[in-house]
């Protein structure tokens, strides 16, 4: 048993990538919490998709200095979040209908950047899937400095996040500044889309956003509770999921995303058996 | 709204600066109010004072423009002309006005606790990082009791009857200290011994000198349990005391061919709409 655990761990590629897993699992799961809250999925997932070509601009400008990806990621989510703000404010366009929109295009913008470069060192799948065992110290230290701030900035504003998430005319009412508050959720959900980005890629994203949170939110009733129970789910998927990807040699960011519904899909499935044999008494 | 408002918002709200309250001025002025949408007008011209401590029904047909009109007092709602002042003072400084929501506005799924919610009341005097201090719990625990809610507090909202549900967000308007209530409906898909309770609460929070202002399409109940009445159907057509203003004259303006006219025992007996109320 200690020899199963230790034996990947010989493997420095190994130890970041689970340090990086169970970071960013932290980081997702608590910001999470509000995406589940809002029904914020759907953004979610279209704002993690519309960071490729940051990705790609970042890579053409900085030859796949890691930093400099990971700016340009965090323009094209901000810039993407922003967009599809103004789009549905100021037209009769529906929320959902300016997110798919602004998606789909700017996704597509980043295939065909991306395709402008034929000798492209880097796969686009480790984009797509990610590519948690390729981690540096380098990226460790960023994910720790913006998974930082995200939880921290959560801390300072959790009575304020959750007030606009349950009744924003309270927010309103108390005077509180909406619209920054807002904004702010907004950036968050991207740094930690950002921070999340090799770790699972652009195309699992959501699933640390919503998976762990949601799976928190069936067993329990409290708000803070559910951060807790989600980042424990996620911290534990992640690294569970990366031994399972080190043991049957599945790629390791769709191992810890399996892992995540399966937790998700053993709680659901207890709590429906639990419930039918209440009835059935 | 613009970027400077904003961030005046953003330094009120940090530095938790607040306006003064002038006694001597009413609680509630609403100066020439109109509010129009793409689909037309809802509200025009509407012009009244509450001074504190009153109690006062808002009555009129569906789309009369009665939660509008909350909604503009309350600052949820920008008015297309006219002002509103809260103790002689521009509203955006005052946190003294509560709005309880009609109850399908709400997310009764949401992970929290009955207290949890009327700890909400409490955020605008809390700063960041802050954790409900002392204070904070005092006022959270006397409003629930002062609306019989203490033995509930632990619960999940959604486990709540349609009565407590009501009662969670008075509790809540009154750990925010609000001066002015504003209840949308309250009385809606409430039974009668409920309705009664109810107005057991509304009396006692005269008794505490909050001023309570309530949309409310029940003329029977309205006249009954309100002193004064405002009639609307986009434009004022009636305020003071209920008898003076839901005479069958007015009543046919307001509601036209809706109305019903009852004879009973003493006089006439007008049946507005009972049931339903799209909360326009």
């Amino acid at each position: 048993m200690i020899a199963i655990i230790m034996e990947p761990l010989q493997y420095a590629f190994m130890v970041r990538g689970i340090i990086a897993a169970v970071l960013v699992g932290i980081v997702c799961a608590v910001v999470g919490a509000y995406v589940v809250l809002r029904g914020m999925a759907f953004f979610g997932d279209a704002l993690a998709h519309s960071i490729l070509p940051g990705i790609a601009v970042g890579y053409l400008v900085g030859g796949g200095i890691r930093p400099t990806l990971f700016w340009w990621a965090l323009i094209a989510a901000i810039l993407s979040s922003l967009g599809i703000g103004a789009i549905s404010r100021s037209t009769k366009i529906k929320e959902d209908t300016a997110i798919g929109v602004i998606f789909a295009g700017m996704f597509a913008l980043g295939v065909a950047l991306i395709s402008t470069v034929r000798s492209y060192s880097v796969d686009l799948a480790h984009f797509l899937f990610g590519d948690v065992l390729g981690i540096q110290n380098s990226d460790l230290w960023l994910i720790i400095i913006f998974g930082g701030f995200v939880l921290v900035t959560i801390l300072a504003f959790y009575k304020e996040f959750m007030v606009l998430s349950f009744d924003p005319i309270l927010a309103v009412t108390l005077r509180l500044p909406v619209r920054s508050l807002e904004t702010l959720l907004l950036v968050l959900i991207a740094v930690a889309i950002v921070v999340s980005l090799q770790t699972v890629g652009v195309s699992l994203t959501v699933a640390m956003l919503v998976t762990p949170a949601a799976a928190a939110y069936l067993i329990t009733n409290r708000l803070h509770g559910m951060m807790i129970i989600g980042v424990s789910i996620a911290t534990i998927s992640g690294v569970v999921g990366l031994y399972l990807s080190y043991y049957l040699s599945i790629a390791s960011g769709a191992a810890i995303v399996l892992t995540c519904t399966a937790t998700f899909g053993l709680i659901w499935g207890f709590q429906s058996v639990r419930r039918l044999s209440k009835y059935n008494r | 709204m613009t970027i400077l408002q904003e961030l005046q918002k953003l330094s009120q709200h940090l530095s938790k600066k607040r306006q003064p309250h002038h006694a001597d001025a009413p609680i509630l002025r609403v100066q020439d109010i109109s509010v129009a949408f793409e689909t037309g007008v809802a509200i025009k011209n509407i012009n009244f004072e509450l001074n504190v401590g009153e109690r006062l029904a808002i009555v009129g047909p569906n789309g009369a423009g009665k939660s509008t009109l909350l909604k503009v007092i309350a600052g949820i709602q920008h008015s297309t002309e006219g002002k509103i002042q809260i103790f002689g003072h521009d509203p955006g400084g005052h946190i003294c006005i509560a709005y309880v929501p009609q109850r399908n506005q709400v997310d009764w799924q949401f992970p929290v606790t009955v207290s949890d919610v009327v700890m909400m009341g409490r955020v605008g005097q809390m700063g960041l990082f802050r954790n409900p201090k002392d204070r904070d719990w005092k006022l959270v625990n006397h409003a629930l009791k002062t609306v019989g809610m203490d033995l509930y507090s632990k619960r999940q909202i959604s486990q709540l009857s349609v009565g407590q549900q009501q009662r969670m967000f008075i509790a809540r308007a009154l750990a925010q200290e609000a001066e002015l209530i504003l209840m949308d409906e309250p009385l809606t898909g409430l039974d009668v011994s409920l309705q009664e309770e109810m107005f057991r609460i509304l009396d006692h929070l005269q008794t505490l000198n909050v001023t309570v202002l309530v949309s409310h399409h029940d003329l029977k109940t309205a006249s009954k349990h309100f002193e004064r009445v405002m009639l609307l159907n986009k434009e004022m057509l009636g305020l003071g005391m209920a008898d003076q203003v839901l005479t069958p004259e007015n009543l046919v303006v307001a509601y036209g061919v809706h109305l019903h006219l009852v004879p009973t025992d003493d006089g006439m007996l007008a049946l507005g709409e009972m049931y339903g109320d799209d909360g326009t």
